[in-house]
């Protein structure tokens, strides 16, 4: 490794520009505290401070320790950020897991999971904390780890921007603790999946552009001719997440020392605004970045071509096309005109074929390699998360038609809707490039437990099914109970009887959240073991290459 | 082969495949146009919102007390927007228009009725019912699955910024003066005590919407003294929905189809 000592590559600018950028933070931040005029920003102002005093430091300490060894070493892959993205992920993963189960209990036994002496943990704040911990903490890092990884070795070239990456890194995991903080402190903009205040939101843009920076990049500098198909997509994710947060979250703060702003956007040009930044947070934060891991993880995992070339073009450019469109369907039957809804719920319905294109693209390559999902279950959880993919892109469609809107719209049908896609397809397709990623990077010949994969996959799996089963139940029954009308020609029921009608769905979710959350536990265990590189259970007992009788088929 | 057969397009893709500025001008456009036309024509179709009477900005206990509705993310669970159909009419009221939203940055239409909508909410309880029922939702509806809200019960209202935020929401285009600005304070208080010298603020505000009776003058919360954040969750649900004078709308004007 070490043959020739080289002098340090001048690339090492990035970590005084990463250092000046920390160090107008420090003042920023101390600034912020001194003046705030409530203590919600005082204290995000000081954990800005504090983040950039750590940073300044650690790479005062990085400084000192590396004199001697070049930096920057174009000559290998940056790894390390990626392993720290494994980390990471699986960290908010489980936490965002979590306060789902908790939220999802709120609403089952609320005389027990309600404080009335503790505010901050009621529902309506830790609802956000949810949602933007398993999007935005889980799949974010996700996302960046994977992209990370992607991109250097399909371009055969180090990350580019020496340090920015870490700063991409950590900066987003300070986006991360500003935003949960905030929701529990009760710092909202009250946005669904933007509801950080405007500083965040600053912060996070600057993150943002730093990340495409790194991205682009390493794409200049690469060593193949051609960029590979997942890199599109992780291209059009970072590209369209950057222009829908800026637009979505124009907003005007009160004061420069204050949380509280004003979105620049008012009543319905606000309404279509959110929901087109809303769904395609959908359509490319857990879409077109999640459908990247899968262009790159099965084809690797089953060691086959992608499937059609010609298919990943023609699904890539109407993919991305026809899901800017689709936003007004949250908005149905609304005070948004018509005219805008229709559009919405046609170009929802054509979505239907491109999303059926990447499931297609994905699931085919497997041609010739079928065999792996019986004897790998990462394969299998690949897998079976384009098929949840698949069946949430067929739902997708089926509920933004107005007719079925008009009942599935403010049910738990949505609730439903969105995780089939949430936990089927972008848990676990990050679960399958995670139990890759741990194993490659640590350079294991193998996971330390295949069998615990299984236990892992059925357990989330039977979770996944309660889950979205009883939200359809619940779902579709509130709805019908909504507009039922009795003999009299009354209305049938009272809210609250629909409330109560739910009780058992409520219990049913609540335990297929804790069954994911119990398999993403048995993944993490099974990844630090594979991490620490302990011996396989399964080789203790038998030798893995001992030839076994295969059934002749 | 196949290749042979393909259009200009997929034989000119290695244009994106191989120059990384290029695919990232063509997914910018690509991805633009949808936005593009239909959120564009929302600033400058004149029949986007309706022309209602009796619309006004909010007075500053309203607004106040929207901030808390927001702070508390009521809206994850309320929504206040009525569809037009035959149960939500029946059920909640008159549908919603977009007027009735004008003056909200942003919009707070909710996407799930975890509990009921509230678009009309207003003026349907007593000020008493809404109170017990925040502190203990289930001490009045035993099946209830909302969060208790006592802790807003008497903690003093926050009123250092409200100036600022009015003349935030000016810039953006809500109808303030500079007198409804530089009274706010006294305007929250007086709202929330009958005792007070209200006219003024009344009719100021009520001279704005076009429309006597738009302004409620309560002790919201029943507790005598500084306005409390009780009162101003109160008050802001109490006016939730009754603004627009539904007598003067006719919904089949040609103006008001959308």
């Amino acid at each position: 490794m070490a043959e020739t000592i080289r002098p340090a590559e001048p690339t090492d600018g990035s970590a005084v520009l990463v250092s000046l950028v920390l160090a107008v933070v420090l003042v920023l931040g101390l600034y912020g505290t001194a003046t705030a005029t409530d203590i919600n920003f005082g204290i995000h102002a000081g954990i800005f401070a504090i983040a950039a005093f750590i940073g300044l430091a650690a790479i005062g300490i990085w400084y000192v320790q590396s004199v001697p060894a070049p930096a920057f070493d174009k000559t290998y892959y940056e790894d390390g950020i990626v392993k720290a993205g494994v980390v990471a992920t699986m960290f908010w993963g489980i936490a965002g897991f979590l306060v789902g189960l908790v939220i999802a209990l709120q609403l089952t036994w609320p005389n027990l999971f309600y404080f009335p002496d503790f505010g901050w943990t009621n529902f309506g704040r830790m609802r956000p904390l949810h949602t933007s911990a398993v999007i935005f903490a889980f799949g974010g890092n996700a996302l960046i780890a994977t992209s990370f990884y992607v991109v250097q070795r399909t371009c055969r070239t180090r990350l580019a921007g020496g340090m920015w990456p870490w700063f991409v890194f950590w900066g987003y995991q300070l986006f991360i603790v500003i935003a949960g903080t905030g929701y529990l402190m009760g710092v909202s903009q009250s946005k669904e999946y933007a509801e950080p205040e405007w500083y965040a939101d600053i912060w996070l843009t600057l993150v943002w552009v730093a990340y495409l920076a790194v991205f682009v990049g390493t794409l200049l500098r690469r060593k193949e001719p051609h960029i590979y198909v997942a890199n599109w997509f992780y291209l059009a994710f970072i590209v369209t997440i950057a222009m829908l947060h800026i637009v979505n979250n124009l907003s005007l703060p009160v004061t420069l020392s204050g949380t509280k702003s004003f979105s620049v956007f008012s009543g319905v040009q606000s309404a279509l605004i959110q929901w087109w930044y809303g769904h395609n947070a959908v359509g490319f934060f857990l879409t077109a970045g999640f459908l990247a891991m899968m262009y790159y993880f099965i084809p690797k995992r089953v060691d086959r071509p992608v499937w059609s070339y010609r298919l990943s073009i023609v699904h890539f450019w109407s993919l991305i096309f026809i899901y800017i469109w689709a936003g007004p369907h949250h908005l149905h039957y609304t005070a948004l005109p018509q005219w805008a809804q229709t559009l919405g719920m046609t170009f929802s319905i054509m979505l239907w074929m491109p999303s059926w294109g990447g499931m297609i693209n994905g699931l085919m390559t497997l041609s010739g390699a079928w065999d792996k999902l019986r004897t790998d279950p990462v394969v299998r959880m690949l897998v079976v998360s384009v098929a949840f993919y698949g069946m949430a892109t067929f739902e997708g469609p089926a509920m933004s038609i107005r007719e079925v809107n008009a009942l599935s719209h403010y049910t738990d049908w949505g609730i439903g809707h969105v995780h089939s896609g949430a936990l089927g397809w972008v848990g676990f397709v990050s679960f399958g490039a995670m139990y890759c990623l741990t194993q490659w990077l640590w350079k294991r010949e193998k996971l330390y437990s295949n069998a615990l994969v299984e236990w892992h996959f059925w357990i989330a799996t039977i979770g996944i099914v309660l889950y979205i089963t009883s939200m359809w139940v619940s779902g579709i029954m509130e709805g019908l109970m909504w507009r039922a009308y009795n003999e009299f020609g009354f209305l049938e029921y009272s809210f609250i009887e629909t409330v109560s009608a739910k009780h058992i769905s409520y219990i049913i979710r609540a335990l297929g959240g804790g069954l994911y959350l119990s398999g993403a536990l048995i993944m993490v265990y099974n990844l630090i073991r594979t991490a620490r590189g302990d011996v396989p259970a399964e080789d203790r007992r038998k030798s893995p290459a001992a030839p076994s009788l295969q059934p002749a088929e | 082969m196949a290749a042979q057969r393909s259009n200009w397009f997929m034989r000119n893709h290695k244009l994106f495949e191989k120059h990384t500025l290029i695919l990232i001008v063509g997914i910018l456009i690509v991805v633009a146009i949808g936005g593009i036309i239909e959120i564009v024509p929302l600033f400058y179709l004149k029949n986007t919102i309706e022309k209602v009477q009796g619309m006004r900005p909010y007075t500053p206990l309203e607004l106040a007390g929207q901030s808390i509705y927001v702070r508390e993310g009521c809206s994850v669970c309320h929504s206040q927007m009525i569809r037009p159909l035959r149960d939500e009419v029946e059920r909640y009221g008159h549908y919603s228009l977009a007027a009735e939203s004008m003056y909200d940055h942003p919009f707070l239409w909710g996407s799930k009725r975890t509990g009921p909508d509230l678009a009309r909410v207003g003026s349907k309880y007593s000020d008493d019912w809404q109170r017990q029922h925040l502190i203990d939702p289930r001490s009045l509806v035993p099946e209830s699955i909302m969060p208790p809200y006592a802790f807003i019960e008497g903690r003093p209202l926050d009123l250092s910024t409200i100036k600022d935020q009015m003349r935030t929401l000016k810039i953006e285009g809500v109808p303030y003066t500079d007198a409804m600005i530089a009274s706010a304070v006294e305007d929250a208080a007086a709202q929330a005590d009958p005792d007070a010298d209200f006219e003024t603020m009344r009719d100021v505000y009520s001279a704005i919407s076009g429309r006597k009776g738009t302004v409620q003058i309560r002790d919201f919360d029943g507790r005598p003294g500084a306005p409390t954040e009780m009162d101003a969750l109160i008050a802001y649900l109490q006016m939730l929905g009754t603004l627009v004078d539904f007598s003067t709308y006719q919904a089949d004007d040609l103006e008001n189809r959308r």
